[in-house]
């Protein structure tokens, strides 16, 4: 929980993500690839969560934001010939936050269905401009050609995935402790109170509209960074990182790990990713079966998504094991 | 010297219903008044006009001498002009503390900030937890809004406006749904308000309007019947006809 009364130090299971990332590293090598990729979704449903699950945007067409610094970064890579990795971050970073900056100022005058509407009508129109506007974007062929120039100068991206897992292990590191500090800070306070009571906020003079479009912008950003990494991972755009699908799989991600919860986001995508992964190998024709299995499952039984129900057992344990304690935790 | 608050001839109909008919009304500064009427008078509509909820269809709303007809919601708060709800609007979900701090941290611009941790700023914590001590909640900073009583919810409405610091303060029936044996402590805490503090009450409950306001304005139909000190509008025989009957049989 962010706000005033929170304890804002980070804990010692905050850095257990980071423990576990490492380890795979070292113990699976043959998964590095998967495991880049998770990082990925990791990113940009912590984007996500900005705005669903702090100040209670509900969107259909977060894809956008993703798709668009997927092609952006593509684009200066093998249009423009800019081959240095954070010059095309900050390029896609730059064209998303513009992109979420111009269509919230819009949007975000809107509510509920509407914007739900909207949202996925702006994705939808992406979607359309990347298929036919193929000199620049390849169109249905997808945009190859992209190169990366060693990280740093230093690092090759490698066929085992190597310098790719860990080069997006550290664009997530570095963008979860700026998301950290947004959520529990005064304005992380103030998406909450939105989400909570939009009426209140109006009441203490707040600037509703204008901080919503700022934390539009801001998820944009990261969304885009994620698209972005994306592209130099793969090395290849291609058409279904715009559309309705890739917003409604990083919702349901987000859903499935606990939205409004910062870690949820990380949580999310490693399930839905590894199950996915897993079922097609299994089940090449029903995998999808399993992973709409796996969400009936979470919505019914833990509505706070895999970590609300880890809070739950937890309180449970607590409750059974240390009566007094878990009382002296609970008035805390 | 400016009334603290003043509408001119304000109006507003929806379609061929006039809910608010050539309003003049002034609140003077440090002012105790209270609008009163029976339902349907169009109490709600007007504070709605006041508070920049509702657009009035012609006339003028002043605060301080100036005029805000246009203005909205937000802008007005940040000149001083503070209100509570008539059903309590909080965030429920979020600690008692929270609810204040986060009202002053938007009157202080400290709700911009979003580098250093929220619970960093001793400062509007301080200030919160001293809101609620002055009025009876500091005990209860740390639970959840909902979990509190219900005439405790309405005390923390009003700490929360206060926290705005608000020049001007308008009580939608702060005493509403409250049980009787409560609406004391509400009294209580209004009693206590500084007196730079303009303060316009809207409520039912005559006993807590009588104890508490200097002056009263009944509002009958969307105009002002009439408007006096407490002794002149218990005196007066058309208040007691199409008001006060009602409740006194």
């Amino acid at each position: 929980m962010s706000g005033y009364t929170a304890a804002t130090r980070i804990r010692w299971t905050e850095w257990l993500p980071w423990i576990a990332a490492l380890a795979f590293f070292f113990l699976m090598p043959e998964y590095l690839s998967l495991g880049a990729r998770i990082l990925i979704f990791i990113l940009f449903a912590l984007s996500l969560d900005l705005i669903l699950g702090y100040a209670g945007i509900v969107t259909l067409g977060h894809s956008a934001f993703f798709g668009l610094g997927a092609y952006t970064a593509g684009i200066v890579s093998a249009k423009l010939g800019v081959q240095d990795n954070f010059l095309q971050l900050i390029a896609a970073a730059g064209a998303a936050a513009a992109l979420g900056a111009a269509t919230g100022a819009i949007i975000l005058r809107t509510r509920a269905l509407t914007l739900l509407m909207l949202t996925l009508a702006i994705t939808a129109i992406l979607l359309e401009i990347a298929n036919k506007w193929s000199s620049v974007t390849g169109g249905a062929d997808g945009l190859s050609g992209v190169t990366v120039a060693p990280i740093l100068g230093l690092f090759k991206f490698d066929i085992f995935n190597r310098t790719a897992f860990l080069y997006g292990l550290g664009v997530l590191f570095v963008a979860w402790w700026v998301v950290r500090r947004i959520i529990y800070s005064p304005f992380g306070a103030v998406l909450t109170g939105i989400r909570e009571n939009r009426a209140r906020m109006h009441a203490v003079g707040a600037p509703v509209y204008g901080r919503m479009v700022l934390i539009y912008a801001i998820s944009a950003t990261i969304a885009g960074i994620a698209g972005a990494l994306l592209t130099q991972v793969n090395q290849f755009v291609g058409l279904n990182v715009l559309g309705l699908e890739p917003s409604g799989d990083i919702l349901v991600m987000l859903i499935l790990g606990g939205v409004g919860r910062l870690y949820g986001a990380f949580v999310g995508p490693v399930i839905y990713l590894i199950a996915q992964d897993w079922l097609a190998k299994q089940y090449p024709e029903y995998w999808y079966f399993g992973v709409g299995a796996l969400l009936i499952a979470v919505v019914l039984f833990a509505p706070g998504g895999i970590l609300g129900l880890a809070d739950q057992v937890r309180d449970k344990c607590l409750r059974l094991f240390k009566p007094r304690s878990s009382a002296k935790a609970s008035a805390r | 010297m400016p009334a603290a608050l003043q509408t001119e001839k304000l109006c507003k109909s929806f379609g061929a219903l006039t809910v608010a008919d050539n309003i003049d009304f002034r609140l003077e500064p440090g002012a105790r008044h209270a609008l009163i009427g029976p339902n349907g008078a169009g109490k709600t509509t007007f504070v709605n006009m006041l508070t920049g909820v509702l657009a009035p269809t012609s006339g003028k709303i002043l605060l301080d001498g100036e005029e805000i007809t246009r203005t909205n919601q937000a802008a007005r708060v940040r000149r001083g002009l503070g209100r509570t709800f008539q059903i309590t609007t909080l965030f429920r979900n979020l600690p008692v503390l929270d609810n204040v701090a986060l009202s002053i941290a938007e009157r202080t611009g400290v709700a911009r900030r979003m580098w250093r941790s929220a619970s960093s700023h001793k400062d509007i914590i301080e200030e919160a937890g001293n809101l609620l001590a002055a009025l009876g909640l500091a005990d209860e900073a740390a639970a959840a809004a909902q979990d509190l009583p219900y005439g405790k919810q309405r005390l923390l409405e009003i700490a929360v406006t206060l926290g705005l610091k608000p020049r001007v303060l308008l009580l939608d029936e702060p005493a509403a749904g409250v049980p009787s044996h409560d609406s004391g402590l509400v009294l209580r805490q209004l009693e206590k308000l500084s007196s730079d503090i303009a303060v316009l009450i809207i409520e039912h409950d005559m006993d807590l309007v009588f104890r508490f306001a200097s002056r009263i304005t009944v509002l009958v139909q969307g105009q002002v019947l009439v408007e006096g000190t407490p002794a002149e509008i218990a005196a007066d025989r058309r208040v007691r006809d199409v008001y006060l009957g009602e409740g006194h049989g």
